[in-house]
């Protein structure tokens, strides 16, 4: 296969993909009998043309941007962690127990336990797998989707028969105490001469951001980092440089569960503001699809959530200004990840010739 | 059909992978009932070559003719049906199949099996007649030694009725009594009017076996000599482009003290199989004990197992202290605390990460180490950076760019930068598995001298080849193995080829107890 340039192959290759990828939903929405281009003008205006969508768009991108951190760090152990949904949804536990059980004097302290309660929750429910994956050999796929059916229902049974309060009829706990309330965008100070209506995304957002940073200096400027990518690469290769495997595929899945479970703060604490049954509402399977797109780098994988969250929230406002079923942006979602994931190669091997193609003719000019 | 005198010319043959010329202008005539040999460094673009002729790639330029007629070869079943066959280096045959099946397959004449493989039978046992290549048709291809696997494979050949046979690197995993036989094979061949091309960087094997021989280096053929008009030196000068040193210059060796000492080691595999059966041996500061043997008879489990890669059982002792043979003390880390480094027989699959850029790869298995941290958190990354840059100048890397990914170097300098992060250590005891594998004859040149360095410097040295002119250049004792047991160790001075080419068969040569 051809070489491509570096910055056709980060930039261009992706590109090309979501072009393809909206041209083909393009087709869909004219084959539904709507309006394309409207529907297009529709997500954009709701999503990035004011600081109102950008408040959603964010706060999305930012519950994607834990979850695919979540996937990429894992993937760099070539452990593939499609649990992020269970983890954040034990997460999403771990905040609501924090907030409703403790009283907290000012949301600093409540944030900062929040967010450690949430990482364990996660990391806890990651460790399972990952545990019975180093020693018993149960691949770490089958048992993280499993584990992710075993937290919906354990999430259900607490919710109705424990953290429900008495005569309420929803499977939802009580509401969080004022005293936990985090800042949205809006209260915060500068951002709110931006943010000058109320708007979903938090101060979380800052967290995720810091977590990505964090990630990328785990992994390419630390030992631990060293050895997970060494392991990822190669476990023959580990295991002669004296990289143990099972110590690895503990601390990665840990770190893994973590970072899924803290996009609880964001979207429990941050938003909800009550532990509801479906908190987590597919981010953590979304996770997988923009740590694939960032090409699990921490760059990408916040570039990716910020896509995502623009699909996520463009295709609500496609449910609520047009004829266009919400749906349609899970056929986008869809589409997105055939292209960039799937069909990668795809676009790579067209783009490939035809750079060919062109060095080919320039070489014969020359 | 008999027109021309060679069964094959290549004219022209040009082939570029992107930027890579493969192959530049490649001229080459083969005469029908000779061996031609073909030579040349790793990456000199031989395989490149042959698979064109196989119909695995196509040439961007030039022109094939088989037999004096102008041939397109697009796809290995039009090489087949010009008569062409081949036996690759990695053999292709089905494990669990009968000889018979595996001759047969893809050469069935109809739906039915039985009257293939009645027709195979009894061209198999003329086949075998004819060429002293006797194999049992009806044996399952696991159950056979691998020399004789190779035979099944040139069977397959000449039943699919090739008349000219393509060998790439045949000897590389056969005793020297296989590989004997094998050359008495295709002389048989030969006689009867077969064409054979033997592909090989062993320069003894061109020089015992073919008539003409072609150079290539670089993408370019350099010349065809007749074999007999030629030397080894010529042909090696040929090969690297200037003069090359075959034997190696050493000193003899001074032992000191014993620096390892193993008694009755023993490894089973994952199957529960024992692949080490009580193995005993000693190495003194000073010396390098080779370990020669037919790949797969135990050499890569005892380095394993000293390397602390897998489990074991005994008794290891390094400078008197023990070594961990079990349990999670039992590990690549503890051991090169312990001052054993290790040059893994495979380096693909250990001893680099093919992804990673060769700075990062001069870390691999020192990434405790001190000098490469800035904190108790963050690694050094520009004094690894550095650190590279000085081992890649010191061993000749080329190109010395620390920050290029391993896997696009060539196999000789991806082996420089294992051997430099491994020598560089100043360790007590050296693991050296298969040095020079795949390795081009110019960098073998400098390994074997940079080895032959340590051992002077006082290092203790295990080797580990399967090529024997190896072991008995640089080795100042030398250990048989055979099927996990060590057959005898001899005095370098005691011993030659012949004496450890029967103990590498399981024969022990003077009555020495295994």
């Amino acid at each position: 296969m051809e070489r491509l340039p570096r910055w056709a192959d980060v930039a261009l290759v992706p590109l090309v993909s979501l072009t393809l990828a909206f041209t083909i939903a393009a087709l869909i929405i004219l084959a539904i009998g709507q309006d394309p281009w409207e529907a297009i003008t529709v997500m954009v205006q709701g999503t990035v043309m004011d600081a109102y969508g950008w408040g959603y768009t964010l706060y999305y991108a930012t519950s994607f941007m834990f979850t695919g951190l979540a996937v990429c760090v894992a993937f760099h152990a070539a452990m593939f962690n499609i649990g992020g949904e269970g983890q954040a949804l034990l997460g999403g536990l771990g905040v609501a127990l924090v907030c409703l059980f403790i009283p907290w004097p000012h949301w600093s302290l409540a944030l900062l336990a929040a967010t450690l309660s949430a990482a364990a929750f996660g990391a806890i429910w990651a460790a399972i797998p990952a545990y019975l994956q180093a020693k018993r050999g149960s691949h770490i796929v089958i048992t993280t989707i499993m584990f992710n059916y075993i937290a919906a229902s354990l999430l259900q049974y607490l919710l109705v028969n424990t953290l429900k309060p008495v005569g309420q009829s929803d499977p939802a706990s009580a509401n969080f105490p004022d005293a936990t309330h985090l800042p949205a965008l809006n209260d915060i100070p500068l951002v709110n001469l931006f943010f000058t209506k109320p708007v979903p995304a938090n101060i979380t957002l800052f967290i995720a951001l810091g977590m990505a940073v964090a990630v990328w200096v785990l992994l390419w400027h630390t030992r631990l980092g060293y050895q997970i990518r060494a392991f990822g690469k190669s476990e023959p290769a580990a295991r002669y440089a004296g990289i143990n495997p099972t110590r690895i595929i503990m601390i990665v899945m840990i770190l893994s569960g973590a970072l899924a479970g803290m996009m609880a703060v964001n979207n429990v604490m941050g938003e909800a503001e009550r532990l509801l049954g479906n908190s987590a509402s597919g981010a953590g399977f979304i996770g997988i699809a923009v740590a694939l797109m960032g090409r699990n780098h921490p760059l990408g994988v916040v570039l990716a959530a910020l896509l995502f969250g623009f699909l996520f929230q463009g295709g609500a406002e496609l449910g609520l200004w047009t004829k266009i079923p919400i749906e349609m942006r899970i056929v986008v979602q869809g589409l997105v990840i055939l292209f960039t994931g799937a069909l990668d190669v795809m676009v790579r091997m067209l783009l490939g010739r035809i750079f060919a193609a062109f060095r080919a003719r320039a070489e014969g000019a020359a | 059909m008999e027109t021309s005198a060679y069964a094959i010319e290549l004219k022209g043959i040009s082939k570029a992978f992107g930027p890579v010329q493969a192959n530049r202008d490649i001229n080459i005539a083969v005469p029908r009932g000779t061996i031609h040999g073909i030579i040349g460094e790793n990456g000199a673009g031989k395989s490149t070559l042959m698979s064109i002729l196989y119909g695995f790639y196509r040439a961007d330029s030039g022109q094939i003719l088989i037999n004096g007629t102008p041939t397109a070869i697009p796809d290995s079943q039009s090489a087949i049906r010009a008569g062409i066959g081949m036996v690759f280096q990695h053999f292709k045959l089905v494990q669990n199949f009968t000889v018979l099946e595996n001759v047969v397959l893809g050469a069935e004449d109809g739906p039915m099996l039985n009257t293939s493989l009645a027709k195979a039978r009894k061209s198999l046992t003329d086949l075998s007649r004819e060429y002293e290549l006797d194999v049992d048709p009806d044996a399952l291809i696991e159950d056979l030694s691998v020399g004789h696997q190779q035979r099944v494979e040139i069977l397959k050949a000449l039943y699919r009725q090739a008349d000219i046979l393509i060998l790439d690197e045949p000897t590389g995993v056969l005793t020297p009594a296989e590989a004997d036989h094998l050359f008495r094979i295709l002389k048989g061949l030969k006689a009867q009017g077969k064409t054979i091309i033997l592909i090989t960087h062993k320069l003894r094997e061109i020089m015992e076996t073919t008539d003409n021989v072609s150079v290539m280096r670089r993408g370019t053929m350099v010349g065809t000599v007749k074999t007999a008009e030629s030397s080894p030196e010529e042909l090696a000068e040929l090969m690297v482009g200037r003069k090359v040193l075959l034997a190696v210059d050493k000193a003899p060796a001074q032992p000191g003290d014993v620096v390892l000492s193993v008694q009755d080691l023993r490894v089973r595999d994952e199957a529960g199989v024992e692949r080490l059966k009580g193995v005993s041996l000693e190495i003194r500061a000073g010396e390098i004990l080779g370990i020669a043997g037919v790949a797969g008879n135990g050499q890569s489990e005892l380095m394993e197992a000293l390397g602390g890669m897998i489990r074991a059982s005994g008794n290891v002792t390094l400078k008197g202290s023990p070594l961990p043979l079990q349990g999670p003390e039992c590990n690549g880390q503890s051991r090169r605390e312990a001052g054993v480094a290790h040059v893994p027989e495979d380096r693909h699959h250990h001893g680099l990460i093919l992804d990673f850029t060769a700075w990062e790869n001069v870390a691999f298995g020192y990434f405790n180490d001190p000098k490469y941290q800035k904190n108790a958190l963050l690694m050094d990354n520009a004094a690894l950076r550095a650190d590279t840059a000085r081992k890649m100048e010191t061993f000749d890397v080329r190109p010395p760019i620390p920050g290029l990914a391993a896997k696009n170097f060539s196999g000789g300098n991806q082996q420089k930068i294992v051997v430099a992060r491994e020598f560089e250590q100043d360790p007590d005891l050296l693991l050296v598995g298969q040095p020079t594998r795949g390795v081009d004859i110019g960098a073998i040149e400098f390994i074997h001298k940079q080895l032959i360095a340590l051992r002077d410097a006082g290092k203790a040295v295990l080797l580990v080849s399967v090529e024997l002119d190896e072991i008995l250049s640089l080795s100042d004792r030398i250990a048989v193995m055979f099927d996990g047991q060590i057959m005898g160790t001899r005095e370098r001075a005691a011993t030659d080829e012949k004496e450890l080419g029967l103990m590498m068969a399981g024969i022990t040569g003077k009555g020495e107890a295994a």
